[in-house]
């Protein structure tokens, strides 16, 4: 019946507010006290609620967050103000129905949510560890901090546990960490210091709750001795325990303040810019209303002034006593503002949710975008700013894993200034073959590795001395790589259709038998983490490598190819078989990991033979060079060497990494004791632990380097291609070296050749000062390129350092003024933070909208800082997709996501928005027309009801279908002109002016629908509302004409909505003025309907409004369709066309679009520019028939240069010939 | 999504979820509105050279705010409708509007003093706190003046009959408004403890006492009157001109209106008038519909003419719809 054990009772004493950092003792000796005697009692318990809501606490708690939102309040206090006799327009309670509907709605959507959390809280509380070994079963709501938990092998650890002792003998214990961060490579942690549970006494000191996974500190104190440790001895709440039969410890973060549950952010809520402006817009209809309001205020004076006496239909108040005018114009005021309310459109807000789910819905339902490989579709994280992928105008990329593939292929190494390529191909035979027959062919760059395995081992003590041996066992110990030999507990179930779809990959799997080893010395490193298999069928003799990197992963295995087999690794040790098949064992004394700052990482190791204490060291160049020993002339010329084969693979797009060896002699326990201070430290602990580290790696002796190729994924150029002639500026952003990064910017066509001989501008400096003076060299010579070519053909290459110094505030200007000159910026050896900072300078600075898209955890601040964040599930975990807003498996799905998917979404967002708006000041404005005949008293000629169902009802479907499922060009024609997407980026769809231009029709047809049945009824015994339906009815057909208008393709999904609008219009309105005698007194719309509809009369004047409505929109659209098409209508005219034609004339299209751009005077604007009819280069070649094209008339007269127009003739007639081929 | 050991995550490429679904992609352009343009103006045409002939077969006269009127009337088509119009009368005033009580309408006597709707105040009860039925400022208003129309036969005056039956709406009548039931065989007794309007003569129950049919609340020129004008300029129905000599329509001759004059109009600086006029398919006399269709349609076929001008010069643009 254990869980816990005994303490220190001094600890007892421990009162008061949680100290800082939090201190942990063991719960045991409390176990039969009290609560409030427990020394861990002030921190949070292991019960998780993320629900906000009980059963009681719902209403008033839900009401109160409603009545945060200004809209739900004005709302209220407009149904309030109908309840004021002097000011109501409607009946009370009837007023009340919209709030009611509205609050009801989101509370039931509230409820459902939190529902939900509910659930999966209560689902996640009801597991529980199981017991054994004197442990009892608890529920996971009843552990505590301070409490000794045994979690077995696959069971899910409840709550953040330090790691005290582990079943296995080295203390290891494996975890899985799917659920926190989607890594499915098994994690290693160990136990720092191993304890009994029944003889804790220590005391656990560590830092404040944080949601950092991959960080933490603290240490034990026990008897005045500390012992640290970090993020390696803890095991996170939510991951499952695997290879491990049991684990125990003691819980030092339970509940909310476990690090999976300050990771479990909900999703992010980001405001778009279409909605930022809109709110603009909404201020505008404010605006309106107050000024309609005022109108009838005042009307409404001056109306009552015109009377000498009371006239007899004027009632005066209760008391018999005439209200006095002005306070009669306040009343009018208020009761104006309840009739027109409905303009300032807080439905629309509702709407746009809605629409934007459904825009969700069809983005993740692109099967384009779905990822077979990974089972993977499109997600979309954040919900609600799927129209600012279509104003995309940077974007800022990072390199690996993002462009390539990030999986990582062994190709060259140099060994003491030698250097042999690696070939992989599928002839592995024959390359076995040429390994085994090239051995003596020893000289110059083009070596063939001799072979080293077992039967050829000899040779190379013969003729390479120990250095290669020592490469290579640099290569296999010096890294984080864990061996897995137990499989069963890991086995993955795979989907059978997969693994046949992706049976090539799998089958160079990372499980590689001895006999692979030796007989196909390369299989085994283009291994995929994420589909790894472990056959139950496997021997003992099966190796299985996880790895933190996929570049640890990759030498692992080529030191494998060479027979330097990693057998097994523990915190203590690490096992190597050597080609001799003899097995070296070393003791691991420490590992110095690998981060950024250094760039490199170390393992020390005692050699178990000779006893000596080494250190192997591995990493970039710029981190390695610098701490070479310089004493003998030998090595230098071998650094000399290695720089230049280093340069060589960089140049060959090669990732490449350094390795050094140093033998430890005397000072190394000295050390010792700096680093376990360090380690143990809370404050600067990272500082201090880097300079220990620092200090160890100095005076390497350097072994070699290898280059690792990493391929580029698939339709990269193309894509990045496409965002470019789209107006999207693309950034890069690596941390790879400069010559890696140009050389892959060269390859995916971010740099081209066009731009080679162009001043490539490559400013590395190293003070300010120097970089000042560079800075504006450079860009006083910009114009200089601008006037001779096309205005963006300078590429900026940037490095780290230099870009730090931009950075720095004076500079900044300059920097932006740049990077807006330069057509492509790659920027290499950049920090997470530098490339954040890049994105934030450029989106605040020129106020773009910018896109950040990336794989790994380097990424995350980039991704965040960015309008749009995207993520790559990629080699390297989930950390950027858990950043990101939108998560895609491969990088060229961003074209289609954001020239269609994007552009779509703008579209359509912004058109019906602009829509919504029109949509009710047309409506509402009727009802303001009729306040100039009823003495500006508020009186509504449309029963109330009929108002709340066209809005419900009758008007609602129409915009969000329009928003959800408008199509104005078709993807294939968009993914083909990727230069339609500039509209968007210029904000071409939701302008003031479009607006503007909105809200004045909407005021013409409001006045069309009032004055044609006014015309028409004036002067005859027409009643209220019977006055009321046709305009009703004439609004209606108006509205909704008016979108079939603008509606740009029709699906049946449009017909049905659109006449099944209309026709549930006239079914209602019959059914309700057939039911409703008197139920809604004093109106009266009873068997109005039926009287109008049997009036040939009503039909008259119903098309008559309609037509006259919509004349003025209905020609506007034809002429601009004639006079200035835009490019969308020409893109959509090519998508009317039959394929064959279709493919010719997008072919026509770029052709002109090239031609075009090469001459200044033409590519100044976009599209638009040379697609109107006053640019007859175009027009001419647009012109499919052959007849006008020669016509004379055509010649050009404003063009600056007849000469172009000449020079594009000859090229014309191929076109034509073609042209007329086609007709 | 599909359950099963297939299940995977594999969007369903269906026509719809891919946004494939076939779909019609109009164009607007001058090429395709031309037959659109043509087609509505000579529809337009068409239907206002209709209704303009229509309307101008109406006949109507209208007589203003004179006491007693003699007139030359010509032949006038039957049947002849006979109103009488207001100007400046705001019916549709909010507050006049909602001062009625439909349930006490409907007959229900537990509106007349027990429960009376908040809305009729301050016409809901009279100084010594008795209910008014009808309550309400609609009712109370109720227009009084009476006509009598005369034809001059050699000197003789002949009585036109005006009837005032089947003016209201025939659902008014039928339906909304009802009688309370008789209290103790007696009609009057139904409306006990009640009093008159302020305004009225004579109680509702005596609104029509010769024939029981049109009295109370169902009398036909109240239910008229309180079916809210839409507009301050407005015209109600007083009766029909159909039995006897005059079914076919009033003959051409002298005739002499008797107005009983009692309505005031000068407090809101108002005009009474009567008007006489026949109707057609298209109701009253009305020209506006006829010429705004003829304009419109005019104006559909210059529209045509401008775009088959753009058309012409800007063919081009279009060519690819030939294609």
């Amino acid at each position: 019946a254990r869980t816990q054990v005994r303490t220190d009772p001094s600890e007892t004493s421990c009162p008061g507010s949680p100290p800082s950092p939090p201190t942990v003792v063991s719960n045991l000796p409390y176990e039969d006290q009290r609560p409030r005697n427990q020394p861990n009692r002030r921190y949070a318990g292991n019960a998780v609620k993320t629900n906000k809501y009980t059963l009681w606490s719902f209403l008033p708690i839900n009401l109160c967050e409603q009545f945060r939102r200004l809209a739900n309040i004005y709302f209220v206090g407009i149904a309030a103000l109908n309840f004021i006799p002097e000011v109501n327009a409607f009946q009370p309670q009837v007023a009340l129905i919209p709030i009611c509907v509205i609050l009801t709605l989101t509370a039931i959507k509230d409820a459902w949510e939190d529902f939900r959390r509910y659930q999966s809280d209560r689902d996640a509380c009801l597991s529980h560890p199981r017991s054994q070994h004197g442990f009892v079963e608890r529920r996971w709501k009843d552990i505590q901090v301070g409490d000794f938990v045994q979690v077995l092998a696959n069971d899910i650890i409840p709550a953040d546990i330090l790691l005290l002792h582990a079943s296995d003998p080295n203390g290891v214990c494996h975890m899985e960490t799917a659920n926190l961060d989607g890594e499915t490579n098994l994690k290693q942690r160990r136990v720092k210091s191993p304890f009994d549970p029944l003889s804790f006494n220590a005391t656990v000191i560590c830092e404040k709750p944080n949601n950092n996974l991959n960080h933490f500190k603290g240490f034990l104190e026990k008897d005045q001795i500390k012992i640290g440790f970090g993020i390696e001895s803890l095991l996170l709440r939510g991951c499952t325990v695997r290879n491990t039969a049991a684990a125990s410890g003691i819980v030092v973060y339970a509940g909310h303040d476990t690090k999976s549950m300050l990771n479990n952010n909900r999703p992010r809520y980001k405001r778009s810019r279409v909605e930022s402006k809109m709110n603009k817009e909404v201020l505008c209809c404010v605006f309106l209303l107050f000024c309609m309001c005022l109108i009838g205020a005042v009307g409404h004076v001056i109306w009552l002034k015109t009377f000498s006496s009371v006239p007899i239909y004027f009632i005066p108040d209760s008391d018999g006593n005439e209200t006095p005018s002005v306070v009669a114009g306040v009343y009018r005021f208020l009761t104006m503002i309840i009739l027109l309310q409905v303009i300032i459109p807080i439905s629309l807000y509702l709407s746009i949710e809605l629409v934007k789910m459904g825009q969700v819905f069809f983005i993740t339902q692109d099967i384009d975008l779905y990822d077979k490989e990974k089972d993977m579709r499109m997600q979309c994280r954040a919900l609600n700013i799927t129209e600012d992928l279509g104003q995309i105008q940077y974007v800022f990329s990072d390199k690996t894993g993002t462009l390539t593939e990030n999986k990582m292929v062994f190709r060259r190494c140099t060994i003491m200034g030698t250097e042999y390529p690696h070939t992989e191909n599928g002839e592995s035979g024959k390359w076995v073959g040429q390994l085994w027959s090239h051995q003596d062919t020893t000289v110059g760059r083009d070596n063939i590795l001799p072979c080293l395995p077992l039967r050829c081992g000899m040779h190379i003590t013969v003729y390479h001395g120990a250095t290669h041996l020592e490469f290579f066992l640099a290569l296999a110990i010096c890294n984080t790589v864990v061996v897995s030999t137990e499989t069963a507990q890991r086995q993955r179930v795979r989907d059978p259709v997969q693994s046949t779809l992706y049976d090539i990959p799998t089958s160079s799997s990372s499980v590689v038998s001895e006999d692979e080893v030796q007989g196909t010395p390369c299989k085994g490193h283009t291994r995929r983490r994420q589909t790894w298999t472990a056959s139950s069928l496997a021997g003992p003799k099966e190796v299985h490598y996880e790895a933190q990197s996929p570049d640890e992963a990759a030498l692992v295995h080529a030191a494998k190819a060479y027979g330097f087999t990693l057998l097994e690794r523990t915190p203590s040790h690490v096992s190597v078989r050597l080609p001799s098949g003899t097995t070296l064992t070393y003791e691991v004394l420490d590992v110095l990991t690998f981060d950024s700052v250094r760039s490199r990482m170390s393992i020390i190791v005692r050699h178990p033979h000779t006893k000596e204490i080494i250190l192997y060291t591995k990493g970039a160049d710029s981190g390695i060079m610098e701490r070479l020993s310089q004493m003998k002339s030998e090595s230098r010329v071998i650094a000399n060497k290695t720089q230049k084969h280093l340069d060589m693979y960089a140049n060959d797009g090669l990732r490449t990494l350094c390795f050094t060896r140093k033998v430890q002699e005397f000072n190394y326990y000295d050390w010792l004791v700096l680093r376990q201070g360090a380690m143990a430290a809370i404050d600067r602990k990272d500082e201090l632990v880097r300079k220990t580290a620092a200090d160890m790696e100095t005076n390497l002796t350097l072994l070699g380097a290898t280059g690792i190729e990493d391929r580029l994924q698939e339709n990269v150029p193309e894509t990045i291609q496409a965002l470019r002639e789209a107006g999207i500026q693309v950034c890069v952003l690596t941390g790879d070296k400069l010559e890696t990064a140009v050389n892959i910017a060269y390859s995916c066509k971010l740099l081209d050749h066009k731009l080679v001989g162009k001043p490539v501008c490559k400013p590395v400096c190293v003070s300010q000062e120097v970089c000042k003076n560079m800075l504006s060299g450079t860009l006083a010579q910009l114009p200089l390129y601008d006037t001779q070519e096309a205005k963006v053909s300078v590429g900026l290459v940037i490095d780290g350092r230099t870009l730090g110094l931009l950075l720095d505030s004076d500079l900044q200007e300059g920097f932006v003024q740049l990077c807006t000159h330069c057509r492509a910026i790659l920027c290499c050896r950049t920090t997470p933070l530098q490339k954040s900072r890049v994105v934030t300078l450029l989106r605040s600075k020129l106020g773009v909208m910018t896109l950040a898209i990336g794989d790994g955890a380097n990424d995350v601040n980039m991704i965040q800082a960015a309008d749009v964040g995207v993520g790559i599930s990629g080699q390297e975990g989930m950390q950027a997709v858990m950043a990101s807003d939108f998560a895609i498996s491969r990088f060229k799905h961003l074209k289609k996501l954001l020239l269609v998917h994007g552009h779509w979404c703008y579209n359509r967002l912004a058109n019906m928005i602009i829509y919504f708006f029109y949509k009710n000041v047309a409506y509402v404005n009727l009802l303001f027309w009729y306040q100039f005949f009823c003495g500006f008293s508020g009186t509504a000629m449309i029963d109330y009801w009929f108002m709340i169902f066209f809005n419900l009802f009758f008007t609602s479907a129409p915009p969000i279908m329009f928003g959800i499922m408008d199509r104005e060009v078709s993807a294939a024609v968009l993914l083909q002109l990727p230069e339609l997407y500039r509209r968007g980026q210029h904000e071409g769809g939701y302008r003031r002016s479009t607006f503007w231009i909105a809200i004045a029709d909407a005021f013409y047809q409001s006045l069309v629908c009032f004055f044609v049945p006014y015309w028409t009824y004036k002067g005859s015994d027409i009643d209220i509302f019977t006055l009321g339906t046709p305009m009703n009815t004439a609004s209606l057909f108006t509205i909704i004409f008016h979108l079939a208008i603008e509606i740009k393709s029709w699906t049946v999904v449009h017909w049905v909505i659109m006449v099944g609008s209309v026709v549930v219009y006239f079914v209602v309105t019959l059914a309700f003025c057939a039911m409703c005698v008197s139920c809604n007194p004093p109106s009266d719309p009873y068997w109005t309907m039926q009287e109008q509809m049997s009036d040939p009369m009503f039909y008259l004047v119903c098309i008559l409004t309609t037509v006259v409505a919509l004349l003025p929109r209905y020609t506007l659209h034809a002429l601009r369709g004639t006079l200035v098409p835009s490019d969308h209508l020409r893109a959509r005219q090519i998508d009317n066309m039959p394929p064959h034609h279709r493919d010719l004339w997008l072919q026509e299209w770029k052709k002109l679009k090239d031609l075009c751009a090469s001459y200044p005077s033409l590519s100044s604007s976009t599209a638009q520019r040379y697609s109107t009819a006053q640019s007859p280069s175009l027009t001419l070649v647009q012109d499919p028939s052959p007849a006008l094209a020669q016509s004379p008339s055509l010649t050009p007269v404003q063009d600056p240069s007849p000469s172009l127009v000449q020079s594009l003739n000859p090229k014309l007639a191929p076109n034509q010939g073609l042209n007329s081929a086609a007709l | 999504m599909k359950a099963g050991p297939s299940r995977t995550n594999r969007p369903d490429n269906t026509a719809f979820t891919q946004q494939r679904l076939p779909a019609w992609q109009p164009i607007l352009s001058a090429g395709i509105v031309i037959p659109g343009f043509t087609l509505i103006g000579l529809a337009f045409i068409g239907v206002g050279v209709a209704l303009f002939v229509t309307s101008q077969k109406i006949t109507d006269l209208e007589v203003r705010g004179k006491r007693d009127t003699h007139a030359v009337l010509f032949f006038f088509q039957g049947p002849v409708f006979f109103y009488y119009g207001l100007t400046s009368y705001y019916q549709n005033f909010r507050t006049y509007g909602v001062s009625k009580d439909g349930y006490q309408l409907s007959g229900d006597t537990y509106y007349f003093n027990v429960r009376a709707w908040y809305s009729c105040a301050p016409y809901q009860y009279d100084s010594n706190n008795n209910p008014i039925v009808p309550c309400g400022s609609i009712a109370n208003s109720m227009f009084s003046d009476t006509f009598q129309l005369y034809q001059v036969v050699n000197g003789m005056k002949k009585q036109v009959p005006l009837d005032g039956k089947g003016i209201a709406w025939w659902t008014d009548y039928n339906i909304k408004y009802s009688n309370p039931a008789l209290v103790n065989g007696s009609f009057a007794n139904a409306f006990s403890g009640t009093v008159k309007p302020v305004n009225w003569s004579k109680p509702v129950y005596e609104l029509d006492p010769t024939d029981q049919a049109n009295n109370g609340f169902l009398n036909q020129n109240f239910l008229v009157w309180m079916r809210q004008a839409a507009l301050p300029k407005f015209q109600k129905l007083y009766g029909r001109i159909a039995e006897g000599d005059y079914a076919q329509g009033l003959p051409a001759g002298n005739y002499t209106l008797l107005i009983n004059y009692s309505y005031p109009v000068i407090s809101f600086g108002g005009t009474k008038k009567v008007v006489l006029s026949n109707v057609s398919w298209m109701g009253g006399k009305n020209q506006f519909l006829g010429i705004a269709y003829l304009v419109i349609g005019s104006l559909c076929i210059v529209m045509a003419m401008v775009m088959l001008i753009i058309y012409a010069k800007y063919k081009f643009t279009d060519d690819d719809e030939d294609m």
